[in-house]
């Protein structure tokens, strides 16, 4: 329910990378909220500036090159940019967990997991390691993997990868936090293991009341998982709202092309729908509206004047003639 | 197209045979505990011009490996690869170097498959400068435009470095250098695995563009089951090394007879809001590591009907209807 | 046969604007100063050597292990050694020969340990395993002791000197080349070139060899300076390079008596060899970071941070 005040908001998010002599805005105003007990989804494709805008928020940004050139992200109404090393670490963990896509390479090799379960909760105060190991022992019961007193004095090199990421999964949701943000958890794992997963991740949301904010390029599993959508392109938002409306009843042409290009239920020696074109170089982006070069509907006004904010109801799309578009859905 | 009848050409190009390849321990595989690993077992299945067999299956189902064996980049432990009635592995060398004209590959990673250091046209010529017969020289830089062409990029690439290109445009300097010789099998090793959705879909359309065009056979493997549903004749669905269930696409997919095929499908996330939908069916447990594989049938860890038979006797591939063979003591019924 | 589909995507190629290269080595100040210094090396070998050679060989008995100063003329600017003959022109010229020795040495050794590595790591099996060994029996003879036994029992010409000196440098390049290869032999592309029919030859010239070398190359610029060390001491011992011709080493293994008295003896001639070493090193650290795609991206920035504004 969007009347609640939402867990993260991030509003008019900027980041540039300054190489040489050329600037590139690689996000160029991203806006989206994550509400309590519902998933969000940032979907977009290579260069769309999804991964740069989930670094930003994780503010785990390279500076630099990079730089955080405008907008504010607020958690529980606190500006975490603004934050000190110091009072972000403290939240981090305690209140916003991550699970990043690759484990091998997020997870000390050299540790066993069991303590590195555990080490989250004694940076966070857990004094009396009993109680530690036990709580770990009952993460990892909770997060699916089997015999976890004999596998928490395993190293992280010894799990297959979707055991590692239920690794990741439960180290980040140790603390009970109010949002969880998952930058493309599943794309390294095969389909089956994927589902198991995502499954994994909606019943802890649905369970503890955690707010998800998911990073993906994979519609299905938008389609399958997530309650909100938020469709990244060119480094803007050009689209959002609830998943079933925006997927079913499409305002913006790049969403409308993007789901028309997916392979579907279609016989061999039928074409595929592909978008014309390739996503456009950040640092020099087409004028106007930045979807124009590929747009089957283009006009003379939207290679002129960049498109405003079509905003209804828990709705929005960044088109001319998106209004149109919600004439006839 | 023929989509729903098995392929009525003449011999089959390609035929494997009983494929099998054995590692043991170190030497290629990362899982270094057990002494030995059999990556495939038994792999058999007939490519025919001008059609397309989809190899689907997850890690450590032994896709990559097939893919390599039939290249000879590995030799068998057991089985034959025959071109046109002839076995490729007891080709000596200068066979073996006539042969590769005829069977080509794309890989799956256009970034790692292009040496960075070479420019396009060096990248899509060095087969030439391996046969130095195909193209006489002086040819040769106007072969590389009207390959650029035909793969939708620009002779202009041709001076350019490949990390000036996007994966898209990559993949397709691949599938140009793969058709340099002329091949007449072409093997797509998860050739738009890498890629973004809107990008996968011109790919796609290129290769079966250049299929049609060239009546090449295809040999294409993936991990995603619309993609190889959309550009399939026939499918081989494969599970730690072993063909577990083959048939025609339309019907493979419509009526999966093998647990693992229905499950597979049934896990993967559906594209359209509305479009079909199999039940979710979530399979308990991991995919076993290949170098100690359940007795019996490698399948029964994490199937739902598993019985003592299943783990005592492992299931043949039996030819349940013409053309669809299943590996499985209980089969899925008919109806889907 | 190309639909507009397919035609639309041959637009965008990403041209990055290039910088120039003097800007990215202005970037680099450290390897700048590395540049001219070496650059001043080359004058000295094709220009100091024939302007020079005269006046480096000059005797002035009057001033016999002068101090460095003014007092005997420009040329003595750095002191004199016990003959009296000029220090700085003899720098100058004495720069031609350890260049020369040194820069053969490691060149040979590149080549002979880059060909057997390659060879060692791409072919493996029994190829390998001979390769290695004989590698083991390079590396367990103390080099010092190799050289003085070779040029004792043959005349110490500087062809010898080169050689033997070669000899006992080569391991190393092999063993990093061998280390090397055995992890690019797994990368896709070789299984491409191989899927193409590629032979073993045409594998390791065109693609193996070509991402060798830049390794090589780092290893090449640290090991110029200990080949200058070791044919400094091969000269003291009076097996290296024979009187009147001379090099730093000689040089500094010269001074090394009076380094109490007439401390610039060794003193800038050892300095000399320092700073040609570090100059290698940090130029070659620089063209590793140019020729990256990966990492040429810090000196085409611009060099201060900025903050959020």
């Amino acid at each position: 329910m969007t009347t609640t005040v939402p867990v993260l908001t991030v509003e008019e998010l900027a980041v540039q990378f300054r190489t040489g002599r050329e600037i590139v805005r690689a996000v160029n105003g991203a806006s989206f909220a994550v509400h309590k007990g519902e998933m969000t989804a940032v979907l977009g494709e290579s260069g769309s500036g999804k991964s740069v805008t989930a670094t930003a928020i994780m503010r785990l940004l390279q500076s630099p090159p990079a730089l955080v050139s405008g907008g504010v992200i607020r958690f529980e109404g606190t500006d975490i940019l603004d934050l000190t090393e110091h009072a972000w670490r403290k939240m981090l963990g305690a209140k916003i967990g991550m699970v990043l896509q690759d484990a091998l390479t997020a997870l000390n090799p050299v540790y066993p997991v069991g303590k590195q379960i555990s080490e989250v909760f004694r940076v966070h105060g857990e004094r009396n390691r009993r109680v530690a190991y036990d709580k770990t022992i009952a993460l990892m019961e909770r997060v699916g993997i089997p015999d976890p007193v004999t596998r928490a004095e395993d190293y992280p090199h010894q799990f297959s990868g979707g055991m590692r990421q239920r690794v990741m999964i439960a180290m980040a949701i140790a603390l009970q936090p109010t949002l969880l943000i998952a930058d493309e958890p599943t794309t390294a794992l095969d389909v089956t293991v994927q589902a198991q997963i995502m499954d994994l991740i909606t019943g802890i949301s649905r369970e503890f009341g955690m707010a998800v904010l998911l990073i993906t390029h994979d519609i299905g599993v938008v389609m399958d998982y997530a309650d909100h959508v938020a469709v990244m392109y060119a480094g803007r938002v050009v689209e959002s709202g609830r998943v079933g409306e925006v997927l079913r009843h499409p305002l913006h042409p790049y969403t409308k092309a993007l789901l028309r290009s997916a392979p579907q239920a279609l016989a061999k020696g039928s074409r595929l729908n592909p978008i014309l074109g390739t996503p456009p170089d950040m640092a020099n982006p087409p004028s106007g509206c930045s979807f124009h070069p590929r747009c089957p509907s283009a006009t003379e006004l939207c290679r002129a004047v960049a498109p405003p904010r079509y905003v209804t109801e828990a709705r929005l799309a960044e088109c001319h003639y998106a209004e149109t578009a919600d004439e006839y859905a | 197209m023929n989509m729903l009848e098995t392929p009525v050409a003449a011999e089959p190009i390609l035929q494997i045979r009983g494929l099998t390849k054995q590692f043991t321990g170190r030497g290629g595989f990362r899982i270094g505990q057990s002494p030995i690993i059999k990556a495939i077992d038994g792999i058999s299945f007939d490519v025919f011009a001008g059609q397309t067999v989809g190899l689907v299956g997850e890690s450590g189902c032994g896709k990559s490996t097939t893919v390599r064996t039939i290249l000879r980049l590995e030799e068998p432990t057991a089985g034959q690869t025959l071109f046109r009635g002839e076995n490729i592995y007891d080709m000596n060398a200068i066979e073996m170097k006539r042969l590769r004209r005829r069977i080509q590959v794309v890989f799956q990673d256009p970034y790692a498959s292009l040496n960075p250091r070479m420019t396009v046209e060096a990248i899509i010529s060095e087969p030439w400068t391996i046969h130095s017969d195909v193209v006489p020289r002086e040819r040769r830089r106007d072969r590389v435009r009207e390959l650029l062409e035909s793969v939708g990029l620009r002779a202009a690439h041709a001076d350019r470095y490949p990390h000036q290109f996007s994966g898209g445009q990559l993949q397709r300097i691949g599938i140009a250098r793969a058709l340099a010789l002329e091949p007449e099998v072409l093997i797509l090793d998860e050739p738009v695995s890498a890629l973004d959705v809107s990008v996968q879909a011109q790919v796609i359309n290129l290769l079966e563009d250049i299929q049609r065009k060239m009546n090449l056979a295809y040999i294409f493997i993936a991990h995603d089951l619309s993609i190889v549903r959309h550009v399939s004749d026939q499918v081989a669905v494969m599970y730690l090394g072993k063909i577990v269930e083959f048939g025609a696409q339309q019907q493979l997919y419509d009526a999966p007879r093998h647990p693992y095929t229905r499950a597979l499908l049934s896990a993967e996330p559906r594209v359209s809001v509305d479009g079909p939908r199999h039940e979710r069916i979530l399979l308990k447990g991991e995919i076993p590591s290949p170098a100690r594989p359940p007795s019996g049938c490698r399948f029964r860890t994490r199937c739902w009907k598993a019985t003592t038979l299943c783990a005592e006797v492992a299931p043949p591939l039996n030819e349940l209807d013409p053309g669809r063979l299943v590996a499985c003591h209980f089969p899925e019924p008919m109806s889907a | 046969m190309t639909t507009p589909s397919i035609a639309a995507d041959a637009e965008s190629v990403s041209i990055r604007r290039s910088v120039p290269i003097w800007l990215l080595l202005w970037r680099d100040k450290p390897a700048l100063v590395a540049a001219f210094w070496l650059l001043l090396i080359v004058a000295c070998v094709f220009v100091g050597h024939p302007l020079f050679v005269d006046d480096a060989a000059v005797v002035n008995l009057s001033a016999r292990n002068a101090a460095p100063g003014f007092e005997h003329g420009f040329l003595n600017l750095l002191g004199a050694d016990p003959l009296g003959r000029p220090l700085l022109p003899r720098l100058i010229v004495g720069a031609r020969n350890t260049v020369m020795v040194a820069g053969s040495v490691v060149v040979i050794a590149l080549t002979a340990g880059g060909i057997l590595g390659m060879l060692a790591g791409y072919l493996g099996g029994i190829v390998n395993t001979v390769i290695m060994r004989f590698a083991d029996l390079l590396s367990s003879f103390p080099s010092l002791l190799l050289a003085l036994i070779v040029l004792y029992v043959l005349e110490p010409s500087v062809a010898n000197l080169i050689l033997v000196l070669a000899i006992t440098r080569t391991a190393i390049y092999l063993r990093v080349t061998r280390a090397e290869v055995l992890e690019l032999r797994e990368r896709v592309f070789v299984d491409a070139a191989r899927a193409l029919g590629g032979s073993n030859a045409h594998i390791l010239y065109k693609h193996i060899s070509p991402m060798v070398l830049p390794t090589l190359g780092t290893i090449l610029t640290i090991d110029f300076a200990s080949v200058m060390l070791s044919e400094s001491a091969l000269s003291f011992l009076g097996i290296g390079i024979q009187p009147p011709e001379v090099t730093w080493g000689l040089m500094v293994s010269q001074g090394r008596n009076y380094l109490a008295s007439a401390w610039w003896l060794a003193f800038f001639p050892g300095l000399a060899i320092m700073l040609t070493a570090l100059s290698a090193n940090l130029l070659s650290s620089w063209i590793r970071t140019v020729n990256d795609p990966t990492q040429r991206w810090r000196l085409e920035a611009p060099a201060k941070p900025r903050t959020k504004e």
